[in-house]
């Protein structure tokens, strides 16, 4: 049915749907309308779940850990300082090969504090071997916490999955939005059937020492694994607009790129005013295009190669930085050409929309417009240079 | 594909962590034991068992030597002797 929601609420509806046993959540700003939400349904009678409040998010992530061990579809989001917090806990859920969705309203990490949005909260848990999916619109968002289930729960993956928000923009905007039924949502995803959980009757032990004799091909299992979800991300993104009509691939996503001679690759909800300026500039018969990169973790590097190979100039706009080196999603795109055949003859990096700061059409102008200059590493776009001069010797 | 991951109960028994055993070992005299169990209560392993006095004994197979159990005898009828001598 099709409803005027807020993106937080549009998750909330989704999740419910999914029908998880076990919720637990801390607040932070801009994930807390989610769990507001689902904290509602509980108490209303519309969910029949466990919703545990707990005092920290590194709890939080450890509640549904042990949920999920138990053998019960389990859910929790945050952000920011909270999705840190969880750090250690993100990890063992992926070591321990837990399926879980877990949403993260992407929002920038102090200091200085800032609650609005950038990525680099969930880029700095990029290699905790969770997939990373990130939303372009709330429709998107929404979805793919169905998708992500069904992945995360497909007994060859047993791996959890992130579905990555734009804080604000996309968790406090509102938009027309398709909730499904809940007989369509049972059809697409049964309950969990887990591989194996922690029984009184039957005894195991989880996430144990491995020793040097051990632990590498634990780690060796994940990457094969990331690396078979490859093929089956598309799988599940097919027999899920059988159900819902609504088509996505899933790993990356072409805008106008046939015949395009400049292309913009993002991820997230800035990938909407990019396609709006692709529009804008095709109208004034420019030959630009645009590439959305849903799937960070795995990445998909073979198809990007395919995208991307005919294309002579590539932009590749970071909503994050690795201070110090490339920005995260640029240095990847780069490395899916090295060695290769083909290639853009220029890919420029230029970082912008940290702490929330808005990525304006003009911004996206200004990216085509330097992608036609030298090559760019990097290049801050929207930079105040006034605000550097302070001076504190 | 999955790599170690779950354990079955009791699989820590496979691991005979009395390898890691180097210089010395404890010996039971088993003459002036008056069963007092501290010995068994005290090993870090578990690995001491005896019904009674004078018949107290540790299975090599996990002792890790460290000595807790002549420590505690109050009769000194356990004393650490060197690896290599063997018992």
């Amino acid at each position: 049915m099709k409803d005027f929601l807020e993106g937080s609420r549009a998750v909330a509806e989704i999740v419910r749907l999914c029908k998880p046993g076990l919720i637990s959540a801390y607040p932070i700003t801009p994930q807390t309308h989610i769990v507001e939400e689902l904290a509602q349904f509980v108490a209303d009678g519309k969910l029949d779940s466990q919703f545990v409040n707990v005092e920290s998010e590194h709890s939080a992530a450890s509640v549904v850990l042990g949920g999920v061990a138990a053998g019960v579809r389990s859910y929790t989001a945050t952000s920011s300082q909270g999705l840190l917090y969880m750090g250690e806990v993100i990890f063992n859920i992926a070591g321990m090969r837990l399926p879980l969705v877990l949403t993260c309203a992407n929002r920038a990490v102090s200091a200085p504090i800032n609650i609005w949005n950038d990525q680099q909260d969930s880029i700095a848990l990029r290699d905790s071997g969770w997939l990373q999916l990130y939303a372009e619109d709330i429709q998107e968002a929404a979805d793919l916490h169905l998708i992500g289930y069904r992945i995360s729960e497909d007994k060859s993956m047993m791996l959890p999955v992130m579905v990555c928000m734009d804080g604000f923009i996309l968790t406090h905007g509102i938009e027309v939005v398709d909730i499904p039924a809940q007989e369509e949502v049972d059809r697409f995803l049964p309950g969990y059937q887990p591989l194996y959980k922690l029984d009184v009757d039957n005894p195991v032990s989880m996430g144990l020492l491995a020793d040097p004799d051990y632990y590498l091909e634990t780690r060796y299992a994940i990457e094969e694994t990331m690396k078979s979800s490859l093929d089956l991300i598309p799988k599940v993104t097919a027999e899920f607009s059988k159900v819902f009509g609504r088509n996505y691939n899933g790993l990356i996503e072409e805008y106008r790129t046939k015949d395009a001679e400049r292309v913009i690759v993002a991820m997230g909800s800035v990938c909407g005013t990019v396609k709006d300026v692709v529009d804008e500039l095709r109208a004034k018969g420019r030959k630009v295009g645009s590439l959305k990169v849903t799937s960070y973790r795995p990445f998909p590097a073979a198809k990007i190669y395919e995208a991307l190979k005919d294309i002579p100039r590539v932009a590749v706009l970071d909503k994050s930085v690795s201070l110090g080196s490339y920005a995260p999603l640029a240095v990847e795109i780069k490395a899916s050409f090295f060695g290769k055949k083909r290639s853009p003859q220029l890919i420029s990096s230029f970082v912008a929309g940290l702490g929330g700061r808005d990525i304006t059409r003009d911004s996206i102008k200004e990216i085509f417009r330097l992608l036609s200059t030298k090559e760019r590493a990097g290049e801050f776009i929207d930079l105040k240079p006034e605000l550097l001069k302070e001076n504190y010797e | 594909m999955f790599g170690p991951l779950i354990s079955k109960a009791g699989t820590s028994r496979n691991n005979k962590t009395g390898s890691w055993r180097t210089e010395s070992r404890p010996k039971f005299l088993q003459k002036n034991c008056i069963g007092c169990r501290l010995c068994a209560v005290i090993c870090p392993e578990g690995c001491i068992e005896g019904a009674e006095k004078n018949a107290y004994h540790c299975d090599y197979a996990y002792c890790k030597g460290c000595g807790n159990c002549a420590l505690i005898c109050p009769k000194q009828d356990i004393v650490m002797t060197k690896e290599e001598a063997g018992d």
